[in-house]
This record gives structure tokens, C-alpha cells and sequence, in this order.
């Protein structure tokens, strides 16, 4: 499940030129802006049927610890 | 979120006016780089906005659109017993701006007039004032105006909100008559998230002084802004309209009986292209059932809606028609509706 997460930033973030790592701190991307994140929290809506609000979501730093929220929600 | 409906009250002709003065948003770089202002306005859509100039309130554009609406259907002036301006950028803080346009407009003495202060939301919202007081079946034609300056309420000096407002006013004539049939309404509010976009300073709360007027400096991006200019924190809104707008538009469906394919268009107001597009997917509409004016006009708060319908559908209102309206935002305040029309006369887009 890891591997569909996995896509979907890569997908979400257009990332194109590496590989990234569960352990990568998604906010230091260049590909991150404001607007990213609008399309991430659009993603993980329709992905996962999860919404995060902001609050959560700014303590977010990585994303296996967006990934475990993720996990989370889906499973209440 | 209960669901009202009301039967036999419609809109029997609107019109829309926008300043003249055109802001190529590509070319709005005074306060940023180029290359950051064009990410920007690709990714929310909005090429140009209307800026009205210095003088010019959302009265000038609703008395210029109103105008136009009464020459266009040929209206006796005297048949007009209700009178609603919704804004959040009136005239005054007293008197009401509905009253004042009643006077400007030649109306009579026995107008009820009065004030609705909503955001995004307004213009479904006030729809549904007129129709429960048409209801009582005293009033022969009623006039919604709908007029926003927002261009002046944020900072140009802060990107999160420096691309996306403009301004532009409306008017709909609203009438009885057994064409129309039933109409759906559901109001909605949560002001537990009122911080999400606000004005802090400038009213009673706290009032202006010459520190609420001293821009500040007030993120890590840099973005400077008064205490009594707008700020709006994008990421959360998106977060409400994922929660709360599918389920409230579904909701008015169920309620009506009807189903998309049933509806000819879906309105949404108009805050940003990519969020629309996203709300219109979920939904399962036909994108082709989705007008957008965003491009032209940007974020024009209430006035979106009916500006949608004014400049993109003038000439697909023949017979009968089911739309679909939705507006959600400053509140944070939602209301959904599902109209009739029936041949809605729709004048030409006045420039002021």
C-alpha cells in the first residue's frame, strides 16, 4: 500500500527526476508551495476519502508520519 | 441543513455590471517576480479581473445592472415592492445601501428595502429571502442586487490573496408565476471556522486606529497586510469544501427528486478553477453543465454565481431550464439551491 501512496505524491508533487523515500521531508521539496498542497489535500480526498485539517496537517513533516495520519483516519 | 422549498417564484431576468478597468493578472508583478505570479495564475485560473476605480462602490455596478434589467423587461418601476442588496462592501455603515438605491432607482415609497451581509453564500442565500417573503404573496416583483468590491478588501502585498478578487455587481428581477414550479433551498453555517477568512480591525470588535492601518509583515513568506484587509487561509477552506459541499449539493438533489442528468447547469461560485474542477469530478457532473467565468472575472465573492449565468448562458436560458446553485465561503456559510427557469431574459454585460 506503501507503493500507491508512493505514486500519488510523486504524481501529485510532479516529481520527475528521482526516486523519493518514506523518510523525505515532503515541506523542503521544491516541488512544495501552496498550491501543491491544495492538490495533495484534493488527492488524499479522492484517494482515500480522508480529509486532514491544517492544524494536523502543519505537524506533518514527513511523509510516512502523512502516511500513518493517513493510515489512521481510514481505519476509525 | 434542513431543506425549504418554496413553489411558483422564479427569476424572470437578470443582468451583470463590471468596471471597465481590466487587471491582466500575469502582468500584476509590482510586488512579486514574474515567474511565481504565473505559477499562480495557471494554477487558479484567473487571467484578468475587473478592479473598480477610485470612487466606484458595488451600489454604482447593482444601480448600473438594475437599470439595464428594468429598460430590458420593460418593468413599471411601481410594480417593484421589494428591494435586497447583498453585499459585504457596502456604502455606508448606516444607512443600509438597499435604501439608498430604492431613492437612486426611482422607486416608490412602499419598497421594503433592506441589507443582507454574507460573503460567497449571499446570493443563494438572499434568493432564498425573497422567495419565503414572495411567499406571502403581497409583493408583485422583487429585485435582488448583489454587488462586490473585494478588489479593495485584501492586500496586494500578500500572495495568498493578491490574484484572486474583483469586483463586478448584479441584478435579478423575481416574480410569481405558475411557470416556474419548485425550487430547493438548504442554508448552512459553521462559525466555528470564522478565523479561516476574515478582517480583523475596522468594525466594532476593534476599531480603526493607526495601528490597525500599519502593514505588517505576517508569515514566513513575507506577505504584508493591514489588520483591515482580508486574509484567507486557502489550505483550510479547501479542507471545508471537500467536507461540506458535495454532501450538501447531493442533499438538494435527493431532496428535489431530480438527478444530474435531469439538471441542465451547475453553478458553483467561482473561488478558484482547480477547486471547481475537483468538486465537479467528485460529483460526476458533465463538465459541459459547468459554466465558469473565473478566467474573466476572478473571485468576485457573492456576485460570482449570478455573473456565471449572466456571461456564460445568455443564450442557453431558452424554455425551461433546472440549474443548480452553490456558494460557500466567508462564515464559513454554504447554501445550495436548485432553480427554475423559464425563458429568463438575460441582458448584455454593462461596463462601467
Amino acid at each position: 500500500m506503501e507503493t500507491k501512496f508512493i505514486d500519488m505524491i510523486t504524481e501529485v508533487l510532479e516529481i520527475e527526476d528521482r526516486t523519493i523515500e518514506m523518510q523525505d521531508v515532503f515541506r523542503a521539496y521544491d516541488e512544495w508551495d501552496s498550491l501543491a498542497h491544495l492538490s495533495l489535500i484534493a488527492e488524499i480526498d479522492d484517494v482515500y476519502d480522508v480529509v486532514i485539517e491544517d492544524e494536523t496537517f502543519q505537524q506533518l513533516t514527513t511523509l510516512q508520519a502523512l502516511y500513518t495520519e493517513i493510515q489512521k483516519r481510514t481505519k476509525d | 441543513m434542513p431543506n425549504i422549498s418554496f413553489e411558483n417564484i422564479g427569476i424572470s431576468g437578470m443582468a451583470a455590471a463590471v468596471p471597465k478597468n481590466t487587471i491582466d493578472n500575469y502582468a500584476y508583478t509590482e510586488f512579486f517576480p514574474a515567474e511565481d505570479v504565473k505559477d499562480i495564475v495557471d494554477k487558479v485560473g484567473i487571467k484578468e479581473r475587473r478592479f473598480a476605480p477610485t470612487g466606484m462602490c458595488s451600489s454604482d455596478l447593482c444601480f448600473a445592472a438594475a437599470e439595464q434589467l428594468i429598460n430590458d423587461l420593460q418593468i413599471e418601476k411601481q410594480e417593484i415592492d421589494l428591494l435586497i442588496f447583498v453585499s459585504q462592501t457596502p456604502d455606508y455603515r448606516m444607512p443600509a445601501t438597499a435604501i439608498t438605491l430604492q431613492h437612486r432607482l426611482g422607486l416608490g415609497k412602499h419598497v421594503a428595502a433592506f441589507d443582507i451581509s454574507l460573503g460567497c453564500s449571499a446570493f443563494v442565500y438572499g434568493l432564498s429571502v425573497v422567495y419565503g417573503l414572495m411567499q406571502s404573496g403581497g409583493f408583485r416583483k422583487a429585485l435582488l442586487l448583489d454587488g462586490e468590491t473585494r478588489s479593495r478588501v485584501y492586500s496586494p502585498k500578500d500572495r495568498k490573496t493578491a490574484f484572486l478578487f474583483g469586483d463586478g455587481g448584479v441584478a435579478a428581477i423575481i416574480e410569481q408565476n405558475k411557470k416556474f414550479g419548485k425550487s430547493y433551498f438548504s442554508l448552512n453555517s459553521d462559525g466555528a471556522l470564522a478565523d479561516l477568512i476574515k478582517i480583523d480591525a475596522g468594525g466594532y470588535r476593534n476599531p480603526s486606529s493607526a495601528e490597525t492601518l500599519t502593514e505588517k509583515v505576517v508569515d514566513e513568506y513575507g506577505n504584508k497586510r493591514t489588520d483591515e484587509q482580508g486574509y484567507m487561509n486557502g489550505a483550510d477552506v479547501f479542507n471545508f469544501v471537500l467536507k461540506e459541499i458535495p454532501k450538501n449539493f447531493k442533499s438538494v438533489l435527493a431532496f428535489s427528486g431530480n438527478t444530474n442528468e435531469s439538471i441542465d447547469f451547475n453553478i458553483f461560485h467561482q473561488a478558484n478553477k482547480y477547486m471547481n474542477s475537483y468538486l465537479a469530478k467528485k460529483l460526476k457532473l458533465d463538465s459541459t453543465k459547468v459554466p465558469s467565468c473565473i478566467a474573466q472575472f476572478g473571485n468576485t465573492s457573492s456576485v460570482s454565481i449570478p455573473l456565471t449565468i449572466v456571461s456564460q448562458l445568455q443564450n442557453e436560458l431558452k424554455g425551461p431550464k433546472k440549474l443548480m446553485l452553490c456558494g460557500f465561503g466567508v462564515g464559513m456559510s454554504w447554501a445550495t439551491a436548485q432553480i427554475q427557469l423559464e425563458d429568463c431574459v438575460i441582458s448584455n454585460v454593462v461596463e462601467l
